[in-house]
């Protein structure tokens, strides 16, 4: 009983959040992976990227909602996720054909585009800050949750509940569906073949006539989606804050990395791992311990090893980690 | 010679910015500007040190600067006795303990050569080395941010004048690049952006969590002066005679006298940090530098350390910074840990960089100077700019009072736009490396 109780806290409190949290950073891992194999660079931008997408998600939510449109019981953002890639999509595109296709022409070094991608930054985080302002918004509405803390108590007659929101769900569903899509594209669609041909080996994919700019065009499709699905979902089950989004780029980066930059695969592995040491470190373990430790070791403190505000020392810790043993990543990555 | 002209006129033409805003706005805020542009332009050479003439790409600028911050606290604050005797040994053994199991697992990763030997060992040897470190700092902790929290709750620091602080402070900043070039030089340059992205966030972390050391969001006010206070000058009946004599208050001439003295001090620093770098850029060892810059591979050849070279070229480009703030905390004479942005604190001083020109150390100052005052004036230009488009709206419709209150944002757009067009038109920068 004891030992349930523990389980059952364990995964209402780390492993439930956990796997939502990890979704979303290999949602934007993801992206962020996709433009440095194909493009060819750092994207310092996808933070905002995905600020501007989930931006534009909660304005159009607040539309539908005014005119009294709603999925209920899912939130209504679901409907307005469509609506808000295209837009990103048109951003991107229009960011890529202004500013980016310059530097491809000239084959500038990644660094230099890294550098451009600093300023686009700067441009999105303006532009998000400009329309929605800098403080907290949050637009999910439905059902919050799919079984609460109290309805698990009842249900079971267990003394601790286990409460799995709506959001949590629909995180870990749509990442699932999105993962899955993605692959399907990558490995077995025409596109998809030539956008990895192109990864791998940029002279040798235009050599047997595969269309650079149509690759291009491609990739920055599916970052739009990626980023904004990402952004949605996190704002979704958490809140929009664009400053909190530009902090996502270093757990976003640490996963990208620690999976091997370039390797969509190892970008999702990397997304679960940040987001388990992330929660696993700063969770509180007293009540985990009181259930399965004897009674005389019961711990006094909260037994949390960091405080939850060094949680980017986590994942910069991790990046350390591999950067120090294995600096191509845990699945092979690209190394320029 | 051409050149020479070039630089004289653009950094006439900023100075005749600041001069314009002292007649249009008030002298006050334009001495505030030319402090803040002295501060940043230090910041920005110490980038361009490291971008510029060894191209490492540093974007953790903030945490150095912090780090600079976190130094004219502990150099200058008075020290709280009973903070020290409530908790403060516990606390310093606490660290010198963690600061020993570091050390001591470096050292069994050295020793220890079987590859999942040295995994297990380490990592048994760090977990219950933290426990016991936290078990040792956490009652000091407690005990400490106990004393009297309203005023102090923490344990001061060292009763030094401030501008020790400015040394230490550029110490600290190299301390942390040590252990970040330590890991990260020598593998790609993304991975030193990223690492340094991280320590940065880290570094404000601590700075916001920490009260025994910082006081937190709580802020550290009252920082010594290293000039007199604007009341000791009013009350002194010279100061006062002298200033009639120009025809000033005393109230005026004071504010103005402290600042001018803040700007004597920021560029005395200044001056010896351009001499040094320019110095440095000519002698051998930057010629060296830019070589490895610009071919690796063939410095290498020719027997250059490159992971050493980098790693003494990051370490003294960090310390420029955190002498830079050091000195801005000693300008604001408090330190407020909320305060540290990435956007400003960071990625402001690549724009510096990159528009004054990267590998020039003129050109980074310039920029500094140039950035800082658009950064500064994009503000009330905007406001006036929408003001005027917006007046034929109705004045209380919806969208000219959100534009009129999101005016704040547009510098970074602003500052986006003109990093990009830099970038795009004028790569080299204003003032192009020679």
């Amino acid at each position: 009983m004891e030992f349930l109780h523990a389980i059952i806290v364990l995964s209402n409190f780390v492993v439930i959040p956990a796997i939502a949290y990890g979704s979303q950073l290999a949602l934007g891992a993801l992206g962020v992976t996709l433009v440095y194999g194909i493009l060819r660079f750092s994207n310092f931008a996808h933070g905002d990227t995905m600020a501007f997408g989930t931006m534009v998600a909660i304005l159009f939510t607040w539309w539908f909602q005014s005119i009294g449109v709603s999925i209920a019981p899912l939130p209504t953002a679901l409907l307005a996720l469509p609506i808000a890639i295209v837009v990103t999509a048109a951003l991107l595109l229009g960011t890529d054909r202004v500013v980016l296709r310059f530097y491809r022409k000239q084959k500038s070094a990644p660094v230099i585009l890294l550098i451009v991608s600093l300023g686009i930054m700067f441009v999105y985080n303006g532009l998000v800050r400009f329309i929605i302002g800098v403080g907290d918004q949050r637009f999910s509405d439905g059902a919050r949750f799919i079984i609460s803390a109290r309805d698990f108590k009842k249900l079971t007659g267990l003394d601790e509940g286990l409460a799995i929101k709506t959001t949590q769900v629909i995180t870990v569903i749509t990442a699932i569906l999105v993962v899955a899509i993605l692959f399907w594209f990558l490995n077995r669609t025409r596109t998809g073949k030539s956008m990895r041909a192109f990864s791998d080996n940029e002279d040798l994919a235009l050599l047997s006539g595969i269309n650079p700019e149509r690759v291009v065009l491609y990739t920055w499709l599916i970052v739009a989606a990626l980023a904004t699905i990402a952004g949605t979902l996190y704002g979704l089950d958490k809140s929009f804050k664009p400053f909190v989004y530009f902090q996502l780029l270093l757990p976003i980066f640490a996963a990208a990395i620690v999976g091997g930059l370039g390797n969509p695969l190892g970008a999702i592995a990397g997304g679960f791992l940040i987001a388990f040491s992330e929660v696993f470190i700063t969770y509180a373990w007293k009540k985990v311990l009181m259930y399965t430790l004897p009674e005389q070791f019961a711990p006094s403190g909260l037994m949390q090893l960091l405080a939850t505000e060094y949680k980017f020392a986590v994942s910069f810790a991790i990046l350390l980690v591999v950067l120090l043993f294995k600096p191509t990543g845990l699945f092979k990555g690209k190394s320029l | 010679m051409n050149e020479n002209i070039k630089t004289y006129f653009l950094f006439s033409a900023v100075f005749l910015l600041i001069v314009i805003t002292g007649f249009v706005q008030s002298w006050n805020s334009a001495l505030f500007i030319l402090n803040m542009g002295l501060i940043s332009a230090v910041m920005s050479l110490g980038v361009n040190l490291q971008w510029g003439i060894a191209g490492l790409l540093n974007v953790g600028i903030m945490g150095f600067v912090g780090l600079g911050g976190l130094a004219t606290v502990l150099v200058a604050m008075q020290p709280v006795p009973e903070a020290w005797n409530a908790g403060g040994t516990r606390i310093l053994l606490g660290l010198i303990f963690g600061v020993v199991t570091i050390a001591l697992s470096v050292l069994i990763y050295k020793k220890i050569k079987n590859a999942s030997w040295r995994f297990i060992s380490i990592s048994i040897f760090l977990i219950s080395g933290f426990f016991i470190y936290k078990s040792i700092l956490t009652p000091g902790v407690i005990a400490v941010e106990a004393v009297n929290p309203a005023a102090t709750g923490y344990l001061g620091g060292l009763g030094l004048p401030v501008l020790f602080a400015w040394p230490v402070g550029g110490l600290l900043a190299a301390g942390a690049a040590w252990i970040i070039g330590k890991t990260a030089l020598g593998l790609r340059s993304d991975y030193l952006a990223i690492a340094t992205l991280g320590i940065s966030e880290i570094i404000i972390a601590i700075l916001r969590n920490e009260d025994w050391m910082t006081r937190g969001v709580k802020n550290v006010a009252g920082i010594p002066r290293p000039v007199p206070y604007e009341i000791d000058l009013q009350a002194s009946e010279d100061f006062v005679n002298r200033a009639a004599n120009f025809g000033l208050d005393p109230t005026t001439a004071s504010t103005l006298f402290v600042k001018i003295a803040y700007a004597g001090l920021f560029g005395l620093v200044l001056l010896l940090l351009v001499w040094f770098s320019q110095r440095a850029l000519k002698s051998p060892w930057g010629r060296m530098m830019r070589a490895i810059r610009d071919n690796e591979t063939a410095a290498e050849a020719m027997g250059k350390d490159i992971k050493s070279r980098h790693l003494q070229i990051f370490i003294l480009g960090s310390a420029v910074c955190g002498i830079a703030g050091a000195m801005m905390t000693t300008l604001d004479a408090q330190l407020t840990p909320g305060a540290y942005q990435p956007l400003r604190f960071t990625f402001l001083i690549w724009v510096m960089v990159i528009v004054g020109g990267s590998g020039s150390n003129l050109g980074s100052i310039l920029g500094g100077f140039l950035v800082w005052f658009l950064w500064v004036q994009v503000e009330p230009i905007g406001y006036w700019l929408v003001d005027l488009i917006t007046a034929p709206m109705d004045p209380d419709s919806p969208i000219r009072l959100h534009l009129l209150d999101s005016v704040a944002q547009m510098r970074l757009l602003t500052m986006g736009l003109f990093l990009l067009l830099m970038l795009r038109f004028y790569p080299r920068g204003m003032i192009p490396e020679k």
